[in-house]
């Protein structure tokens, strides 16, 4: 039981995070969540990479190309 | 008598009857500067942030770089298509995901591979990497500790491009399931369906290049 329980909050956990489930289905994820501390940790996890995904893969844009992009303005007369 | 008609049929063509014509249109051509101006800045402001998602979109920094600039220039040269109000970064984002998608087409013939080797559950990243965390019952943050920069730049870069755009917009773009939609004109259940599969091959590439300490 408790093993269904875990491989069908895995199958949750992404529309969980995405806000896309129902009253009902987020109703059952967070009592299992409660109760089971192994797939609250996976779920705390995905939230946080996330994140960590974001900013790991940001990088900023060259000053070179923001003066070209200011270039292409229409010249005020 | 013929000046005079051809005068008044002039008239009614510019829309005005008595005015002098030249101020109706000085006042119109200074309001579509004044327009212009405010779209342009407006557009400009947002560089960075169709930046950040161009850099993922695109293999190379060059490549981002060149799809921003002729994003830019095309923007600006049809700026009237565009409706005041509505979502500007998700307009730019369009016409940047086009030119990609051409560029693409031209250099990469082969059809992208059906990533089904790639596919593991939601869970697999963290059960591998917390297997590797030294220490009983390591925290989230310890085990997420275990990920590099470069390792998530490469994982993400190899995600076959149809889902990694969706990861890309969705998830380092900050834009809504509809707004991806609209940018890639793809329905909103493919934006989810790609959405789901994406991370979970984006984990199962991070969970590949994680080494055991």
């Amino acid at each position: 039981m408790t093993v269904d329980w875990c491989d069908k909050c895995e199958e949750l956990m992404q529309p969980y995070l995405d806000g896309q489930l129902s009253d009902a289905e987020v109703a059952e994820a967070k009592h299992h969540l409660d109760l089971c501390s192994w797939c609250a940790k996976r779920y705390h996890f995905e939230e946080r990479l996330r994140h960590f995904v974001r900013v790991a893969v940001s990088e900023p844009m060259r000053p070179e190309l923001k003066a070209k992009l200011a270039a292409l303005r229409t010249p005020l007369i | 008598m013929r000046p005079v008609v051809v005068e008044q049929v002039a008239r009614v063509a510019v829309g005005m009857s008595e005015s002098p014509p030249t101020t109706a249109d000085t006042r119109r051509l200074a309001e579509e500067a004044r327009a212009r101006v405010r779209f342009e800045e407006e557009a400009l402001e947002l560089s960075d942030q169709v930046y950040r998602v161009a850099r993922r979109l695109a293999g190379s920094r060059e490549e981002a770089e060149d799809l921003v600039q002729q994003t830019y220039e095309r923007a600006f040269r049809s700026w009237k298509q565009y409706t005041a109000g509505t979502n500007l970064r998700a307009w730019l984002l369009r016409i940047l995901t086009n030119l990609n998608i051409d560029r693409g087409r031209r250099q990469q013939r082969a059809p992208q591979t059906t990533p089904l080797e790639n596919e593991a559950g939601d869970y697999f990243l963290y059960n591998k990497l917390e297997s590797q965390t030294p220490g009983e019952n390591p925290d989230e943050e310890r085990v997420l500790e275990r990920l590099s920069q470069d390792s998530i730049v490469d994982a993400l870069s190899d995600v076959p491009h149809d889902f990694r755009d969706v990861v890309v917009l969705v998830d380092i773009g900050e834009f809504s399931y509809a707004d991806a939609a609209q940018i890639l004109d793809i329905p909103v259940g493919t934006v989810m369906s790609r959405l789901h599969r994406g991370r979970r091959i984006l984990k199962k590439n991070l969970a590949d290049k994680a080494v055991p300490a």
